[in-house]
């Protein structure tokens, strides 16, 4: 083939590359692999981003017949938090005591059907409280955080008398979780990391329970259809769930923006000194990880993963683990100020996405959070302006 | 020997002429009411090659396109496609009978469809008997689809992501057309097998006309048992264009199985007008098409699957030069744009009264070379904005597409 040939299909390949849109700033997205990735490592980010954000379910294939949502993507679209569309309602445990309604539907609400399929309702008197998706980004990082690194935040007694009393969750381990080295096992219950009560232990048991509870999918890790309560074939490979899992372990942290803005600086000064940052854990260190990409790595998630009692105000009277009613694991703050791409062009925050401002989340905390939130509301007009700045640069 | 050689000389000769000049075997179809043409007429309004005593004619067309398409930084790179080859077979059995069918293989071969075997039994200009598997006269592009009739690579939007184009079913029905001075009028209506419930579970994870085109049954039975309704009416006027109005509305689901009553009838219902014009000074012809579609999703599925959509295109071609080429005595090169836009799913969020998204446009600047009539070259420039059901920042998709068209 001549030289003049191919250089000329480069060129006009060049050029044809040059009237395509341009890719969006990194910082700007909260989705993508994080940096350091093997090409083998890569591929199996691809096909489980594919398997999670393309794959659709439909009759045909395994939905429901009772489910919440039709794929993975569409309650975490970007890998962002939810909309009220996709949030869930679970019911049935007021207390440690465990979930009373198993045997009626819980511990989660299927309020879709596929046509002639009657949806499910909350029991009567059972508890209940709605829960938006959280966002997908870093996860991977807080599996790789060891527990002693949580429990060293840990304050369950406020032996400091700052007011704040954190504390993990604990939850059963599945016995398809492998356990992770360095558990810290207490009376048989280990450490939950992820979900709005901290009541999932790990990636594949979050992944295999919405698979099962959110689309109605049976799989060999759990085999029981939400509707039938019988144990079904697997209507997903084993494989595919492990890709899932690795798409969502090795999703990069979200990136702040702005961070050298002198107001991003000093919004960050009155973050820490209005008392934020005591459960807003601005860093964590990883430990060992099986993924190299995620080992040793200092993140920022603005979250120490612990449970905190936020008042009555936010208190459903539904829980989780041996959380009570009123505790919720501190939600990350990272990535906060793309929240709006993923869920229409507004904000909802909070457990249930009740508050549609960043000033209405903080003016709703309470309990442990209360002291923050009216050293927040004393804010001169200018600090409270720096405060949210740095809050969106994140 | 020697008479062989020359009979094969002769043949090769005759063979060799008709590729230099292939146009000394075409003739175009007749119109069959000898009044104006209709977009109803589209399916005989093509080239075909007659042959002397034989009441059979040929026709076809292939059509193929490369693209270089990237979505909000990610190139797809260069990739090229042969989109269809089309086969066309008709045939006069008698004066006032006559058959037509249109085999598409799309996608190299991959899929091979009847789009079109109809016979047609003409009583009276205004009562053609048409029975077979008939393209559903909703919209104009569904009759009116050859790839070298269109300026433009891809099939607009509203007619491949809306509408189910080329939507064929088994059926009978009848259509006519009257011509009273510069005005022409046209009538179709028919009864077919339709959708079924994959149009709302599908896929596509949205409200889906085209996913019931999937299932080859609709060629040999009914989903359930209830025939779909198309009907249309079309005015032209000689000097200012043509505006047809059509429906097509039925049954979706299956409500009952072996006298079982499983679910109430879900209905689909399809409105749609188009409109073609040519501004005869400029020579700028429009034409355009809208659609509406109202499903009845069950209020307990998701709301992922909208119960109304609508969406449409306009395309404006203007011929700027007529090029003298060689003997290409009728080659033009054109400018053209398309404008469409298709809203799947029109409504707000239980939850949030919020407006849903899940919609798409796009702009499409084109030039166009026709060497003949009947063949095309173009270039096009994609601009294609598509927002989730959320209503998320959209993505968007870019790049250059070119491609060829041709009757044969």
């Amino acid at each position: 083939m001549r030289p003049s040939f191919l250089f000329v299909v480069a060129a006009l390949s060049l050029a044809c590359s040059r009237l395509e849109p341009a890719a969006p700033a990194d910082d700007a997205l909260l989705d993508g692999p994080v940096d350091g990735l093997s090409g083998e490592e890569r591929a199996r980010f691809l096909r489980g981003d594919v398997a999670f954000n393309d794959a659709v379910f439909h009759a045909g294939n395994g939905l429901g017949p009772l489910f919440v949502a039709t794929r993975c993507g569409s309650c975490h679209a970007g890998d962002g938090p939810g909309h009220p569309f996709s949030t869930l309602v679970r019911f049935g445990q007021a207390d440690a005591g465990g979930n009373l309604y198993l045997g009626q539907g819980g511990p989660q609400l299927q309020h879709r059907a596929l046509p002639g399929i009657v949806p499910e309702a909350v029991p009567a008197g059972a508890p209940s409280a709605r829960f938006l998706p959280p966002l997908n980004t870093g996860l991977g990082f807080i599996d790789a955080v060891p527990d002693a690194d949580i429990l060293a935040w840990a304050d369950p007694d406020d032996a400091d008398g700052d007011g704040i009393s954190g504390r993990p969750n604990r939850v059963p381990r599945k016995g398809y979780s492998p356990p992770r080295p360095g558990d810290s096992e207490a009376d048989g219950l280990v450490i939950g990391r992820y979900g709005r009560k901290a009541s999932a232990y790990d990636l594949l048991q979050q992944t295999a329970s919405a698979y099962n509870q959110d689309i109605g999918v049976v799989s060999v890790f759990e085999p029981v259809d939400p509707y039938t309560h019988e144990e079904q074939d697997p209507e997903i490979a084993t494989g595919t769930v492990h890709d899932v899992v690795f798409y969502l372990r090795t999703l990069k942290a979200p990136i702040q923006r702005n961070s050298d803005d002198p107001e991003v600086r000093e919004g960050a000064r009155v973050f820490e000194a209005v008392g934020c940052a005591k459960c807003h854990r601005p860093s964590f260190t990883t430990g060992d990880a099986p993924i190299a990409a995620l080992a040793h790595r200092t993140f920022s998630p603005y979250t120490d993963l612990l449970l905190h009692d936020m008042g009555p105000g936010l208190d459903d009277g539904y829980t989780e683990g041996i959380a009570t009613s009123a505790e919720w694991r501190t939600p990350a703050l990272w990535g906060l100020g793309l929240f709006p791409d993923s869920q229409g062009g507004q904000y909802f925050l909070l457990h249930d996405g009740r508050a549609h401002s960043i000033e209405a989340a903080i003016a709703l905390h309470g309990g442990e959070g209360r002291a923050a939130r009216d050293a927040f509301l004393a804010l001169s007009p200018a600090q409270h302006d720096r405060l949210l700045t740095f809050l969106r640069s994140l | 020997m020697r008479t062989v050689l020359l009979l094969g000389g002769a043949l090769c000769a005759r063979l060799a002429a008709a590729q230099v000049d292939p146009s000394l075997l075409v003739t175009p179809a007749a119109d069959t009411t000898r009044a104006g043409r209709l977009n109803m007429d589209a399916t005989y309004d093509r080239p075909f090659l007659t042959f002397d005593q034989v009441p059979v004619s040929l026709g076809g067309y292939v059509e193929a396109k490369g693209e270089h398409l990237g979505t909000d930084g990610v190139s797809e790179g260069l990739s090229f496609a042969l989109q269809r080859m089309t086969l066309f077979v008709a045939s006069s059995i008698h004066r006032r009978i006559s058959f037509l069918s249109e085999v598409e293989l799309e996608e190299g071969g991959r899929e091979v469809a009847i789009e079109f075997a109809a016979l047609d039994l003409r009583l009276h200009p205004l009562c053609v008997l048409r029975g077979g598997i008939i393209m559903n006269p909703i919209g104009a592009f569904n009759q009116n689809h050859d790839g070298p009739k269109w300026e433009f690579t891809d099939r607009p939007l509203e007619a491949v992501a809306l509408l189910p184009a080329t939507w064929s079913n088994v059926g009978f029905g009848a259509y006519g057309k009257q011509a009273v001075g510069a005005w022409t009028f046209g009538y179709e209506a028919y009864l077919t097998n339709g959708f079924d419930a994959s149009i709302v579970n599908n896929p596509q994870d949205r409200t889906f006309l085209p996913a019931a085109k999937e299932n080859p049954e609709r060629f040999t039975e009914s989903f359930n048992g209830v025939p779909l309704f198309t009907g249309k009416v079309a005015v032209r006027h000689r000097n200012i264009g043509e505006i047809g109005l059509s429906t097509m509305g039925g049954v979706y689901n299956k409500f009952q199985e072996d006298g079982l009553r499983l679910d109430r009838r879900r209905r689909v219902d399809v409105l749609a007008v188009d409109a073609n014009s040519t501004i005869r000074s400029w020579g700028t012809t429009l034409v355009g098409e809208w659609a509406w579609v109202f499903v009845d999703v069950p209020a307990t599925f998701t709301q992922q699957y909208g119960s109304r959509q609508h969406g449409g295109f306009l395309d404006i071609v203007q011929p700027v030069l007529r090029p003298r080429i060689a003997d290409l005595d009728q080659a033009v090169i054109s400018v053209a744009c398309r404008l469409e836009y298709v809203d799947h799913n029109v409504g707000t969020f239980r939850e949030t009264g919020g407006r849903i998204g899940d919609e798409v446009w796009a702009v499409v600047p084109a030039i166009s070379f026709r060497p003949t009539p009947g063949t095309v070259l173009r270039v096009n420039y994609r601009h294609q904005r598509t927002r989730d059901l959320l209503g998320n920042p959209p993505a968007v998709t870019g790049g250059i597409q070119f491609g060829v068209a041709s009757y044969f």
